[in-house]
């Protein structure tokens, strides 16, 4: 009935789990009990889950990347936890099965299930304002991907109760994770939750590429788009180019897995180097599809915040062109060690090197950005300087890495753990948090308070510091990485040290969530009314915070490349209050605008995805067949719908009427 | 989706500066990249058939296997449904229910003996003992050519819903747009087939 799954899947002797998933239910339960109290189910329903509105979508979005933040952080103390007791004779709280899992899912789930839906988070709700768009290309597909995305996060902690996860490592390399040595559910946890949120990726990859191609304010060439939208670009056609190979990699390890072919397997001429080679094809790309858009964010902070135009505009997106061509050329260069032999290994050497320069251009852009500029020392602009320092040493070191004899010296130990954290943390969660703190005033009409945002920031950057510097030292000692326990205590005080660390970037964490009651608690008095709350030069500040379901009541007409500056300069008197902007303009004209309605389809199919990914799983077919004719019937019903909303000019100018009013009484 | 053209596009203004496009180029941009996506998933499961294909593990090789005759027949019948569909483009454009209905089901009864072919090739390889857990080049054999099979399968089923569709609602906006891409997806399965056919089949006599 239930195919492999019984009660003994469920850990009930491992306190760690029980206790952990307790708590996660009683949060669950309590988040319940608050939404019904407060009768928020239908709204939430209505406005929220069943939304096509990108900016919401995106909300969304990086909602569930702080939420999931929280879990692989979680893994990540235990880790750090269980490497300060685990020397010489003491073998430390977590047994080696158990280790395996947790720094599987931090890897897993910070790269999939934090970065990545953070990072596409902020280019659906930043993009088609910045382009001065009404919505992406595609909104209903939109929601459809995010919904995949959160069905593939569903399936992951569901592992946490329900069976276990991977000890294969972040990227399951076979044989081992092949079902001769690993025959558990893991593995089927890892390929399914990714195959599920991959789709959603790649549909999201194809939604915004169209978008920006496609769909940009009149006058709004490419020489006028900003560099945001530049870097999502690229990001988001590294995802087409790159996430197919994903798909068919795993879809291979699954054939292998559950029907008995022959890819990777160590018999009758399976090749397991090859996952490799593939799975890295797709892996470089998407370090740049994650740090591309970080970039952009910093370069809209850096222009906006020093008061001058991006310095070297077009050098910065030939860099970032760059960068998208190139990642495509560096892959074999996370394994040097395979014995590739020295012409293939020194190309690839070479190539990581030369990627290096663009990344370089793009900081010395920045640097001269901000001199001779104004500078505004706000918490994006605190992130940004942070970032440019953290990354240079993350960037240096991998240069360093690049070099093939130097790889094989330093392969696997604490030393690239090192590197990729300072590259991850210093480029991808500092760009994120820059972008959240920029861009929240624009989603929710008030500011985030700025004395804990610059509290998180110093937080996450000595956290950092302190976590991840003793690794260098240690990579260069001789220590591996998962690695659960070692002998050497002379490793033991630099890992306490990068206990300390983390405990401080945990710090920075509980902060981040004060920070969003706080500022909820003073929104008032931190309020936007002008929808422009940092002087900014990009058309997404000329719209209201937050702005209407259809962004633009008048698609704006581009001039120039920072196009709401440009406004701005051109009528000296307004001085960035968009209403008065609005009262001076002559009566505008509105006309009857056309938006998608909202609807269920996307968590509808992200329930029958997640039936199909458990019921595959755990072998269940009654449900495999229900969740996929379901599937199939929810689509068709989408097929023949015909329905459109139509925003009448009444309901247009209502709510032009009401922001003017508000921004006055300012 | 909004996309309001409201821009005076004359013929002084460049292409990128005209504003939104109209949906059709949208949504057909949209599936244009879709499909460059769906040929670098078989990119990659090319680039295994090629790493594989002489790792037969003992077992029967791809000149042992194939019977090109069948494989002619079956190629011919792909691409000849690629020509009626074409064919059923020019109705859809003129608008005219008798032909598009003529051509799009000539298409599928011609993509249902490629279906065929290809089952009945499949399940002799199995039942000589040539199946895909046999060695690693069969798991790519079938991997790869089933893939394309099986997108082959997945687009009779939207023609299937085509038809109906047109039935429904006639040529309205929607059915016209899922059609123009019908066509797109029909046309570069048949690119595809044309690596499989030169790559998998051809490839096996040298």
């Amino acid at each position: 009935m239930f195919g492999k799954l019984t009660w003994a899947a469920i850990p009930i002797h491992q306190p760690i789990i029980m206790i952990t998933a307790a708590v996660i239910g009683a949060v669950l339960i309590a988040t319940a009990g608050l939404i019904t109290r407060n009768r928020w189910w239908l709204p939430l329903w209505r406005k929220w889950i069943t939304s096509v509105d990108h900016k919401r979508i995106g909300v969304m979005y990086m909602v569930l990347a702080l939420i999931m933040l929280i879990r692989g952080f979680a893994d990540a103390l235990m880790m750090r936890t269980q490497l300060a007791f685990a020397a010489g004779g003491a073998a430390g709280y977590l047994p080696p099965e158990h280790y395996d899992q947790v720094f599987s899912a931090h890897g897993t789930i910070m790269i999939f299930f934090v970065a990545m839906p953070f990072i596409v988070g902020l280019m659906n709700f930043a993009v088609p304002l910045q382009l001065g768009i009404r919505d992406v290309a595609f909104p209903v597909l939109n929601s459809i991907s995010f919904w995949l995305t959160a069905s593939g996060v569903l399936l992951v902690n569901l592992s946490l109760v329900v069976g276990e996860f991977a000890r294969t490592g972040w990227l399951a390399y076979p044989p081992l994770s092949e079902t001769t040595y690993s025959p558990g559910v893991g593995v089927d946890y890892y390929l399914w939750s990714l195959q599920i949120s991959g789709a959603g990726t790649l549909l999201s990859g194809i939604n915004l590429t169209t978008t920006i191609l496609k769909l940009r304010a009149p006058g709004m060439g490419y020489s006028r788009m900003p560099v945001f939208c530049w870097t999502a670009l690229a990001s988001n056609l590294l995802i087409v180019a790159a996430f197919p190979i994903l798909t068919a990699t795993f879809a291979m390890l699954l054939l292998d897995r559950y029907c008995g072919f022959h890819f990777f397997t160590t018999e009758l001429g399976g090749n397991p180097m090859m996952y490799i080679n593939l799975i890295w094809i797709w892996g470089h790309p998407e370090v740049y599809i994650l740090i591309l858009p970080a970039f952009g964010v910093f370069s809209e902070v850096v222009a906006t915040f020093s008061g001058k135009p991006l310095f070297g505009y077009r050098s910065m997106v030939m860099a970032t062109m760059a960068i998208c061509v190139l990642s495509f050329t560096v892959w074999l260069h996370h394994f040097f060690t395979m014995g590739a032999g020295a012409d293939v290994n020194g190309f690839f050497g070479i190539m990581t090197m030369i990627i290096a320069v663009p990344t370089g251009v793009k900081v010395f852009n920045w640097l001269f950005t901000l001199y001779g500029g104004r500078i505004r020392y706000t918490v994006p602009i605190y992130w940004t300087l942070g970032f440019m320092v953290t990354f240079l040493i993350g960037g240096m070191t991998g240069v360093l890495m690049a070099i093939p004899p130097a790889d094989f010296v330093l392969h696997n130990s604490l030393f690239l753990i090192a590197h990729f954290h300072n590259t991850a943390i210093g480029g991808v969660i500092f760009g994120v948090m820059a972008g959240y703190s920029y861009w929240f005033p624009k989603a929710f009409g008030f500011r985030l308070n700025e004395l804990l945002g610059k509290a998180v920031f110093w937080c996450w950057f000595f956290g950092f510091y302190l976590a991840f510097m003793p690794l260098y030292a240690l990579g260069l000692m001789g220590a591996t990485r998962r690695m659960q326990h070692y002998s050497n205590l002379n490793w033991q005080p630099l890992m306490h040290v990068a206990w300390i660390g983390a405990m401080l970037v945990f710090l920075g964490i509980i902060l981040t969530g004060v920070q969003l009651y706080v500022s909820i608690k003073q929104r008032t008095r931190t309020a936007d009314v002008t929808g422009d709350p940092w002087n900014g030069r990009t058309l997404e500040w000329s719209t209201p915070s937050p702005p209407p379901p259809w962004n633009f009541s008048i698609l704006p007409h581009v001039e120039q490349s920072d196009a709401f500056w440009g406004t701005k300069q051109r009528i000296p008197a307004l001085e960035g209050s968009r209403a008065q902007c609005h009262a001076a303009a002559a009566a505008p004209h509105y006309e009857p605008l056309h938006v998608p309605a909202n609807t269920p389809i996307g968590i509808l199919l992200a329930i029958c995805a997640f039936a199909v990914g458990f019921s595959l799983i755990w072998h269940i077919f009654w449900l495999l067949t229900i969740g996929l004719l379901a599937a199939v019937a929810i689509t068709l019903r989408q097929a023949w719908r015909r329905d459109e909303l139509h925003v009448p000019v009444e309901q247009i100018v209502a709510f032009e009427r009401s922001h003017a009013r508000a921004g006055a009484e300012t | 989706m909004t996309t309001v053209a409201s821009t005076a596009d004359g013929a002084g203004v460049p292409l990128s500066f005209r504003g939104p496009a109209s949906l059709r180029i949208v949504a057909g941009f949209g599936f244009w990249l879709f499909l460059l996506s769906d040929i670098i998933l078989f990119a990659a499961l090319f680039a295994a058939y090629a790493v594989l294909s002489t790792e037969t593990a003992g077992g029967p090789a791809g000149r042992d296997l194939f019977d090109l005759h069948r494989v002619f027949l079956e190629t011919a019948c792909l691409l000849l449904s690629s020509v009626t569909c074409g064919f059923g483009s020019l109705a859809i454009q003129e608008q005219s229910y008798g032909s598009t209905y003529l051509w799009l089901l000539v298409t599928l009864l011609l993509g249902l003996a490629f279906l065929i072919f290809e089952a009945s090739e499949f399940a002799g390889f199995v039942a000589a003992g040539a199946g895909p857990s046999r060695s690693a080049f069969l798991s790519a054999f079938f991997t790869l050519v089933g893939t394309h099979g099986l997108h082959v399968a997945l687009g009779l089923c939207w023609l299937l819903i085509m038809l109906l569709q047109l039935w429904t609602f006639g040529f309205d906006d929607k059915a016209r747009r899922r059609l123009f891409c019908f066509g797109l997806f029909w046309h570069a399965l048949d690119i595809v087939w044309v690596g499989v056919f030169t790559i998998v089949y051809l490839g096996a006599r040298t």
